[in-house]
């Protein structure tokens, strides 16, 4: 696979709804050795992160009380919580027509954190909309 | 019966998961702490915590939930919810949309996606730290990350979660 195709195949998993890397060893492992490959990839990406995740899990179960365990996870989560809003930062920049496309991003912020909309009708509407303008923007061109 | 509706929620979910699983963080919340109460907020962001610092996907915070919300079958259960209904959808669709690749409708998607991709992401963190009741300290981590992150690209992300995790256990944050 050549990197041009790796990217415009990640380009469509990051774009797709569902989990990114998942989706992505579905297109290869199906590119490859089609179903069985589309099979085996997704497993073998996921089986040793999940059993080490599950030995955390554990871990969390018997000291997750300790007030000094949930002091460090606090500081992971503040970290984490960093990392996501310099991702969002990062993304939004790189959207073209900010003027237009930005409210987008206010009103899907609005709704899910601010007033606590259910994300399935909040994200059929947004879109709906917002491709609409993107329709339409790319045919005036 | 439990494990059946960690499956059907978590698989609503993943159709809507534009961006990932981190772009999930706010409808994973308002499922699982919300409206079915299987978790509190505390427990919440310390799940979300051990997945980010986990080595693997972001996907496993859902194998966390499901964990915890039903031992190892919940695990299983929220993790395949979550992977399968799409893996499936993309296994078809692939093709087909590789086909019509550079029409104008298929640009338009993936123009329109991409401001409901960042409000995504935004409502999680911000959600995080609602769940996770940050004092100043923990405030102060945010913004360092956000301005360390922005800064110095090569940075990797996981010498600044050390970094947090070391002045949690230190500081009492």
């Amino acid at each position: 696979m050549t990197a041009e195709e790796f990217n415009a195949q990640l380009g469509l998993c990051q774009f797709l709804p569902g989990p990114n890397v998942v989706n992505l060893a579905v297109i290869v492992g199906k590119r490859y050795q089609g179903w069985r490959g589309a099979l085996v990839a997704p497993l073998g990406l996921l089986t040793g992160p999940v059993l080490i995740v599950l030995v955390l899990a554990r871990l969390y179960d018997h000291y997750g009380a300790l007030p000094q365990v949930q002091s460090l996870l606090r500081g992971l989560a503040a970290v984490g919580c960093g990392l996501l809003f310099a991702m969002a930062w990062r993304m939004a920049r790189a959207i073209p027509q900010k003027r237009v496309f930005w409210p987008f991003t206010v009103f899907t912020v609005s709704a899910l954190a601010l007033l606590r909309w259910p994300m399935p009708g909040v994200m059929a509407a947004g879109l709906l909309v917002s491709s609409g303008v993107a329709y339409w923007m790319l045919g005036r061109k | 019966m439990i494990l059946i509706t960690l499956f059907f929620e978590f698989a609503g979910l993943s159709f809507v998961a534009f961006g990932g699983a981190t772009a999930l963080l706010p409808e994973l919340h308002r499922v699982t702490v919300d409206h079915h109460h299987w978790l509190d907020d505390t427990t919440f962001t310390h799940l979300y915590a051990i997945a980010q610092a986990a080595p693997g996907p972001n996907v496993l915070v859902a194998t966390l939930i499901g964990w915890e919300v039903a031992g190892l079958w919940g695990a299983l259960a929220a993790t395949l919810g979550l992977c399968l209904p799409m893996s499936v959808v993309i296994y078809g669709l692939v093709n087909r949309w590789e086909r019509y690749s550079g029409q104008r409708w298929q640009q338009a998607i993936r123009l329109g996606v991409a401001p409901l991709a960042v409000g995504l992401v935004l409502s999680g963190a911000t959600l995080i730290t609602q769940a996770a009741d940050f004092q100043w300290g923990a405030w102060a981590i945010v913004g360092i990350t956000v301005m360390l992150n922005l800064r110095y690209a090569a940075l990797h992300p996981l010498w600044l979660m050390a970094a947090g995790a070391l002045i949690g256990l230190g500081g009492g944050l």
